[in-house]
């Protein structure tokens, strides 16, 4: 669960963003999250509205996804996540460290592991908007 | 686009007093083992431990400890499971015994998510084992951790030393603590690092003769801190506390 983390750092952000601009409520907080986080989208909206603060009592907390690809540096071949073609516990494992995909990804191509994740990583906050 | 993970590292650490990174500018210098052994000396001294290896490429400080089959909690994040008195976190955990090659760009965002994540509980040190050299781990440990202070190893080596030289120029460029250097596997009376050291303006904390049964003790603890290498370490964090 280590979706509520993820919520903590958002929440966090958001407080300095608000207080550095001078905005004393936040209409919306646009957030992408990689795919290859695997993110429990319930778990973290949960944790979001537990965790929010009182600037943050109106705020809609839009989530988008961003599908995570990968490109292979060796033979330039370009492919999607499919958790389904990973092991339960290695789905898991890329859950709570998406760079261990390292480990158990290889390029289908070639089956080199020197890959780059062009999307799909991390987590962002698109943008933020209130009023002053 | 902002990284949401990178605000609240520092929140992450606020419990921990001294955030201490084992480091040197070359490999095999036994930076593993002098981490592990100060975390378990420290630990031994009845402070608060963590110790967090950082070498998400070629770890080994699991090795040193044997630490069996323990796993972290997962309870808001990651809660990092004891290990003979120390709070141990490793990307092990994750990747098990399978190679895990990484670029540069891909041991900052592990390491990002790693100290995001991970839930200390409130410590007198966390030691930190450093991957060699000053690239992006190094980087990215100064940029993230303010408090963070260096503790470095060298071998009598010249050319171990040379590369401590250039560690220890960057880190006084950019105002990071540095506790001292470590002599690690000495084989002769030389004077040479002690020399060099003191021109560079840092502590020598100590030297650590060649220990030939050291190997015997990988993965065992216990055998570990009666060698007369952990001996010498419990000498040189009684040096760090004070």
């Amino acid at each position: 669960m280590h979706e509520w983390a993820l919520a903590e750092s958002v929440i966090s952000t958001v407080s300095q963003i608000a207080k550095k601009e001078g905005l004393k409520e936040i209409s919306e907080v646009k957030i992408v999250v990689g795919e290859l986080q695997q993110v429990e989208l319930d778990i973290f909206k949960f944790a979001l509205s537990q965790l929010k603060t009182s600037e943050l009592e109106k705020t809609k907390f839009s989530i988008k996804v961003s599908k995570a690809q990968f490109q292979c540096r060796v033979c330039g071949n370009k492919w999607s996540f499919e958790k389904g073609n990973l092991g339960e516990d290695d789905a898991e494992a890329i859950h709570f460290l998406p760079e261990v995909a390292h480990t158990y990804i290889r390029c289908p191509k070639c089956g080199s592991p020197d890959f780059e994740v062009i999307k799909g990583r991390g987590i962002w906050l698109e943008s933020i908007k209130g009023v002053k | 686009m902002v990284d949401p993970r990178v605000n609240i590292i520092n929140e992450r650490l606020a419990a921990v007093r001294n955030i201490i990174a084992v480091s040197s500018g070359k490999g095999g210098v036994g930076k593993s083992l002098t981490a592990s052994t100060l975390a378990l000396a420290l630990a031994k001294k009845g402070y608060k431990t963590g110790l967090f290896d950082l070498d998400f490429t070629s770890p080994s400080t699991h090795v040193i400890l044997g630490i069996g089959n323990v796993k972290p909690k997962e309870e808001k994040g990651i809660i990092p499971p004891q290990v003979h008195g120390i709070a141990y976190m490793s990307i092990i955990y994750y990747s098990d015994e399978h190679a895990t090659p990484l670029r540069g760009a891909d041991v900052s965002n592990a390491l990002i998510e790693l100290l995001a994540i991970t839930r200390w509980s409130e410590l007198d040190f966390l030691i930190i084992d450093m991957p060699p050299g000053i690239s992006d781990a190094t980087l990215d440990i100064i940029r993230l951790i303010k408090q963070i202070k260096f503790l470095i190893v060298t071998t009598p080596s010249q050319l171990a030393f040379e590369t401590v030289r250039k560690l220890v120029k960057l880190l006084k460029d950019l105002k990071v603590q540095v506790l001292g250097v470590i002599e690690n596997m000495k084989m002769s009376d030389s004077g040479f690092i002690k020399q060099e050291t003191k021109k560079l303006g840092v502590p020598h904390l100590g030297e650590i003769y060649f220990d030939l049964k050291i190997e015997d003790a990988m993965g065992n603890v216990n055998e570990l801190m009666l060698s007369s290498f952990a001996r010498k370490i419990d000498e040189i964090a009684s040096k760090i506390v004070v």
